[in-house]
């Protein structure tokens, strides 16, 4: 646990200054009042860890709750795919556990299911330096009410073999579009490729989003009208033919792991990925793999014509379902877990794998311990929904889960259709889903 | 009246049947109905749904990746019901022979259909993988490729690699239940043949197929559905890419309707399944039907 004072954040600050972050206070003067119902106990169901120190921190600050306040806590872990399915047939039964940490959109498929957390999302707003628009664009979507509160992102960033970047003859990683490109091409000359995937990968495929966005396309406006079959788009699939043809071979069958397994075997030396194959490498008992962890880097996807960061992260929500018959413990239990003695610890345990939702975490020791962390931190401030820049909900849902960007991406990059077939296509797809 | 039940044998038979009644009801006829009723909602996860008749239906037929997923199925169901069928017949026919360690090879022979699908699968996803395949290793220490072969990354190559993983899995139901089917043969017909002059392709002919038919109606009928319906090898597989390449209608269906949410449309793309898989079963019966024929009798 560590308890953060000025003092510590300006003894940690040569490394947060060279990132330039601003030094987020607490504001003492949140006032939070609620007590509990007698005899609670809650139930709380969230996504399996992605590394195991995610789960170990959480556990010791599920102890910590019981401990100080005798209120029951069974935590129950499902993989993140399956939390989404189950959230909903217990929002619409009305019977299940009372809080569920969940992904993405999953708050705007039932808002009206779920508890709100308005005051307690105010409460840690103020305390805590206030949260990043996405998690409003997520979990506030009239502006007004919070459906829920955000938990923070499972950034997606690029990571690279720095031996490589160089011997391609770059000294850093490119931060925007035209060097990305040149690097990579670079790369591919040198025959050290990069490789991104391009399968129906849930997690890796995001970057697809990324290059929409980065050229100024997207699926749908403010408005949900389907625009994805724009110029921009087009422009996107053109960068993103010229890109895929420095990848490695075989990355249209790409499913999640198979980046990680060929960027560890050093057939790859640039991919999307979460913090995850740095922390695989470090605790690695292979010793070639260990290896690996000093030439591993991480840096934010680049920006293109677009001029701001287009990133696409994993996105963690926590929900209170409204059936609960102690809505006022599972607020405590949230915003217990939300206090930095706990949150920071947590974040810690996560090892850079989850981003925070709040700015003043953005001062937390993990982010500085170890400068290959530092990228990871921005995930939540940088990240687009992935329904951009439309409404979430159901459609947005449902056209991610169809991977419609992905396959329009992978048609298009591969050849198998024009940039103009796969937008056309597209469109379409997600017009279905939107409804015209 | 306990004594008018226990001598009712209408009631002791309603009584008796109520069990397997309830089972198939709660079991089989309800989800059945409840999927072709969903089917004709717009229903969600976690949200009820309204009547839009036959809008899902429609939408699906002009949907080109739900097209795409339905052939894709059809042509799977097909080459992989053949292949199986020809090397697990050809392989029971070799069984049937006297062989050294026969016992042994008809246990081994099971192997791939015991264990359990997503293992084998993810075992085949290493052997398909584009960077890992032992086979592109082999064939290219061997000198045959100069780069590894794209097996899951370009359509028709993922296609057939899941086709082959899946005849890999089913031979062993159909070779030993064609065995089984073999055994019954009595050697005398054989005998008989064999003082007649036949050649061992009319003996084949003439006197194994005929007499296997009804087991291969029935063999092949499991064989059939199971395949159609096959959702664990795409899944760990490919998840139906490249470019919707493997998607097939069950897999299809998941996608929609648990990952995206529309439950509505995933039970009519299941719901879509069942024509074809009826069609397989009235195949079985018309064929288990030409007994009457294999008999002396006639097929009417």
């Amino acid at each position: 646990m560590t308890e953060f004072t000025r003092r510590k954040i300006v003894q940690a600050g040569a490394g947060l200054a060279a990132t330039g972050p601003l030094f987020w206070v607490r504001d003492a003067s949140a006032q939070w009042a609620n007590t509990p119902e007698k005899g609670a106990k809650l139930r709380v169901l969230r996504w399996s860890r992605f590394v195991q120190g995610d789960i170990d921190a959480y556990m010791v600050n599920v102890r910590k709750f019981t401990e100080k306040t005798g209120i029951e806590v069974r935590v129950d872990n499902e993989g993140w795919e399956d939390v989404r399915p189950k959230a909903a047939v217990a929002a619409n039964t009305g019977a299940g556990p009372d809080i569920i940490l969940s992904t993405n959109d999953d708050a705007n498929l039932y808002p009206d299911k779920l508890v709100d957390v308005t005051d307690l999302a105010e409460y840690l707003g103020k305390k805590y330096g206030g949260w990043y628009p996405a998690c409003e664009a997520y979990l506030k979507p009239d502006g007004k009410k919070w459906i829920g509160l955000a938990l923070g992102a499972a950034g997606s960033y690029m990571v690279y073999r720095q031996s490589m970047m160089k011997a391609a003859g770059f000294d850093s990683f490119p931060k925007n579009t035209t060097d990305f490109l040149a690097m990579m091409k670079a790369l591919h000359a040198k025959g050290t490729p990069g490789g991104m995937a391009l399968g129906n990968a849930t997690g890796d495929g995001l970057w697809c989003n990324w290059l929409m966005w980065s050229h100024g396309g997207m699926l749908v406006d403010k408005n949900n009208k389907v625009v994805i079959d724009s110029p921009e788009t087009i422009k996107a699939l053109e960068y993103g033919r010229e890109l895929y043809g420095t990848f490695i071979p075989g990355t249209l069958s790409w499913l999640d792991p198979n980046n990680n397994k060929a960027f560890l075997d050093s057939q790859i030396s640039v991919t999307n990925n979460g913090i995850s194959i740095y922390y695989a490498s470090k605790n690695s008992q292979d010793e070639k793999v260990k290896a690996l962890k000093e030439d591993i880097y991480h840096a934010p996807f680049p920006v293109g014509p677009a001029g701001v960061p287009t990133e696409s992260h994993l996105f963690f929500n926590q929900m209170i379902f409204k059936y609960t018959k102690y809505p006022k413990a599972a607020k405590e239990f949230l915003r217990f877990m939300m206090e930095a003695e706990q949150f920071d610890a947590w974040l810690q345990g996560a090892g850079g794998y989850i981003a925070q939702p709040l700015r003043y975490f953005e001062n937390s020791p993990i982010w500085t311990v170890d400068p290959k962390h530092t990228p990871y931190r921005d995930a939540v401030k940088n990240m687009r929904p992935a329904g951009y820049a439309g409404k979430l909900g159901y459609a947005s849902a449902g056209a991610g889960a169809d991977f419609i960007v992905v396959n329009m991406v992978a048609e298009a990059v591969s050849g198998s259709k024009t940039p103009k077939e796969a937008t056309e296509r597209a469109q379409k797809r997600a017009e279905r889903y939107y409804k015209v | 009246m306990l004594r008018d039940l226990q001598n009712s044998r209408n009631a002791l038979g309603l009584l008796f049947m109520l069990p397997a009644a309830v089972l198939l009801l709660l079991f089989l006829t309800y989800p059945l109905g409840l999927g072709i009723w969903l089917g004709f909602t717009d229903t969600k996860i976690g949200r009820g749904g309204e009547w839009i008749g036959l809008e899902n239906y429609a939408f699906l037929w002009s949907d080109s990746v739900t097209r795409l997923a339905l052939f894709n199925t059809l042509f799977y169901t097909f080459v992989a019901s053949v292949l199986k069928f020809v090397l697990g017949l050809w392989l029971a026919i070799l069984l049937n022979e006297k062989l050294p360690f026969k016992t042994f090879f008809r246990t081994v022979i099971l192997l791939p259909y015991i264990v359990p699908t997503a293992l084998s699968a993810i075992a085949f996803w290493w052997i398909y993988d584009s960077q890992f395949s032992i086979i592109s290793w082999v064939l290219q220490r061997m000198g045959v490729i100069d780069h590894y072969i794209d097996f899951l990354g370009e359509p028709w190559n993922a296609r057939l690699s899941t086709i082959a993983a899946n005849v890999w899995r089913g031979v062993p139901f159909v070779a030993i239940t064609l065995l089984a089917g073999l055994q019954t043969i009595s050697p005398s017909l054989y005998e008989a043949a064999a003082i007649d002059g036949a050649t061992e392709w009319q003996k084949f002919r003439r006197i194994t197929l005929p007499l296997l038919t009804p087991i291969i109606a029935v063999v092949m009928t499991f064989s059939v559905l199971f395949t159609f319906t096959d959702f664990q090898l795409i899944y760990v597989l490919t998840r139906g890419g490249p470019l919707n390449a493997t998607h097939l209608m069950a897999t299809l269906s998941f996608q929609r309707a648990i990952s995206g949410g529309a439950l509505g449309e995933g039970a009519a793309i299941a719901i879509a399944m069942v024509p074809f898989l009826l069609a397989a079963i009235l195949f079985s019966y018309f064929g288990l039907q030409r007994r009457a024929w294999q008999q002396g009798g006639s097929d009417s």
